[in-house]
């Protein structure tokens, strides 16, 4: 049915997609890759508007006013081209305005709408074939209709959840959502589901009477979006979001089963596969399992035995002292973390940086694999700041070096540093990999205030002897750490 | 018979595995590009808003598709638009010292 050309130029595309993806493998050909998954989409998009079912739609509709719509060309290019159009300048828009630091939002609500889309195409498809009573074939589109539905409205809902959180419209704590209410919403979409899939077989295709009941599953799939999220820390957000891109990918492959595009299953099954890599790693960083990631909840149920000990006092310093500190030392390892992000401190940070290494002092960046709210935030928050990435050092090749070091200076970073991980069995994130922060010679924390980090855990670094605390907003304190580093 | 639903779960299958690897050897300093990248990727499913859209067979595929197409775009547009803003940044500065 599709002409051989579409099908060539699908190839095509789904080639540049692969070799884009390749090439983002290293930071040199990162930018080309992305350009050329870009073309590939454009190609995509616009060779299926070759599709002759699209140009000449040789179809009767019952009613008489779509019938009409569908054989005025007019009316339907307007429709199509008006969309696109509004949802690029949109995108476009969103895209070139928003922070550096709210990249992590912005890619939880791309994903979420994406998710979005191939939701509506399997409801209209369903919705579609459903009117014509009983149409044949549609059983074999049927499963991939109801899966595409479902977890394209997962993850419609959860990134908006997601989103919220991470832009602090919803509390990032984990916020308790009744598990049973979970299960039931989870269960009810796909016995709902199933009973369709099952009953478009029997009937040899989708009756109407199935409307309501698959409605339904949308309906539970939507709020079971909403029910997985909600209970789970901001500090996890990073590992929910790949996931739910991964989500994404697949709901989009099944559009592209039901639809007959092949580009689509291409693409959708290389992002699905993407997702899940990247979650893993993720995980594995945290050195947590996703199911603990998704159910685990910690924080939000106190169970006490994470309460660390009184440990002690802080000790406070001043920005003149720091900076005396930081000037004299032979090398310096910074930590950024979250906060940097918050504060958008990282033009001051690069600055800081340069006129330690103008007074000789050695500078090396440690970036934790889960520091901020993604993986390689920090790496693209600096890189925006001109660091440049031969500076930045991953966790398994900087952790020797605190030893060595002199100062390590930590910029809104908390959970990373905390040492109880090591040590404390008890404690929610024993077992995850930190930096060894506690091991330089002496410690600079820049923090907001007094509160604990994500994860809610007390941090022992902090009551360590050679620690010195520095309270303030990171940028404020930052600009002042300049200046008196510059006179020191 | 079903040859292009076998079909379609041939090149599903394939593509899973070459996504694991060209993926799994991305280093972690690219992983929010690469997220971002392969997030707007599967916004390609703008193809499937299209022809839902632009072949209505009721008034739903009319209202529920030109709502995917706003979704769909917005994806792919800003998602690549996103990453190349990121990318842009990576610039290898040659060793001061």
């Amino acid at each position: 049915m599709i002409p051989f050309y579409i099908h060539a130029i699908y190839i095509i595309a789904a080639s540049m997609f692969i070799v884009g993806i390749k090439w983002m493998n290293s930071p040199v050909t990162a930018r080309k890759g992305n350009q050329l998954s870009a073309m590939a989409a454009i190609l995509a998009v616009a060779v299926t508007f070759l599709n002759p079912s699209l140009l000449h739609p040789a179809l009767k509709v019952d009613s008489p006013l779509v019938d009409a719509w569908l054989h005025n060309d007019t009316l339907r290019w307007a429709t199509v081209f008006s969309g696109i159009f509004v949802g690029s300048l949109i995108g476009f828009v969103m895209a070139r305005t928003v922070k550096m630091t709210d990249m992590p939002q912005a890619v939880a609500i791309f994903n979420g709408l994406g998710g979005g889309a191939a939701a509506l195409v399997s409801v209209a498809t369903f919705l579609g074939m459903a009117q014509h009573i009983v149409l044949q074939g549609a059983e074999e589109s049927a499963l991939s209709i109801v899966l595409g539905t479902l977890i394209g409205s997962v993850t419609f809902t959860g990134s908006m959840i997601a989103f919220g959180k991470l832009q602090g419209w919803i509390s990032g704590r984990p916020i308790r959502f009744p598990r049973v209410l979970l299960m039931l919403l989870g269960a009810g979409a796909m016995l709902l589901a199933g009973y369709v899939v099952v009953a478009s077989y029997r009937h040899g295709g989708l009756v109407l009477f199935d409307r309501t009941l698959f409605l339904g599953a949308f309906a539970c799939a939507l709020l079971f979006g909403i029910g997985l999220v909600l209970p789970i820390g901001g500090a996890d957000m990073p590992v929910v979001i790949s996931l739910l891109n991964s989500f994404t990918g697949t709901a989009a492959a099944f559009t592209g089963f039901v639809l007959g595009n092949n580009v689509l299953i291409i693409g959708g099954a290389l992002v699905g596969a993407s997702g899940f890599i990247l979650t893993g790693l993720m995980c594995k960083a945290m050195n947590r399992n996703l199911v603990n990631v998704l159910f685990g909840a910690f924080g939000g149920d106190g169970s006490g035995a994470s309460v660390a000990g009184d440990g002690g006092t802080e000790l406070e310093t001043s920005v003149d002292d720091a900076a005396i500190m930081l000037s004299y030392a032979q090398s310096v390892i910074i930590v950024p973390g979250y906060g940097l992000a918050v504060a958008q401190a990282q033009h001051g940070v690069q600055k800081l940086a340069e006129i330690l290494e103008k007074k000789g002092v050695s500078v090396k960046y440690a970036i934790h694999p889960v520091a901020g709210r993604m993986p390689g935030h920090m790496n693209v928050l600096l890189a925006e700041a001109n660091v440049p990435y031969s500076l930045l050092f991953d966790m398994e090749d900087i952790n020797p070096e605190f030893e060595k070091a002199d100062v390590a200076l930590i910029i809104g970073a908390n959970d990373v540093t905390n040492p109880s991980a090591r040590t404390d069995t008890n404690s929610p994130i024993f077992g995850m990999p930190i930096l060894d922060c506690d091991k330089a010679k002496n410690v600079i924390v820049m923090k907001r205030g007094r509160g604990k980090g994500f994860a809610g855990i007390e941090n022992p670094l902090y009551f360590l002897p050679g620690t010195r605390m520095l309270f303030g907003d990171a940028k404020k304190t930052i600009t002042a750490l300049v200046t008196a580093v510059e006179e020191a | 018979m079903v040859t292009e639903l076998i079909l379609g779960l041939y090149l599903f299958v394939m593509a899973v595995f070459i996504g694991f690897e060209i993926i799994s050897k991305v280093p972690p300093t690219l992983h929010t590009p690469l997220m971002s990248g392969t997030n707007a990727i599967h916004g390609i499913v703008l193809c499937g808003a299209i022809m839902i859209a632009g072949r209505p067979i009721s008034v739903w595929s009319i209202v529920i598709g030109w709502i995917a197409l706003v979704f769909a775009a917005i994806n792919v547009v800003g998602g690549f638009v996103v990453t190349d803003r990121m990318l842009e940044m990576f610039k290898k500065k040659p060793e001061a010292r």
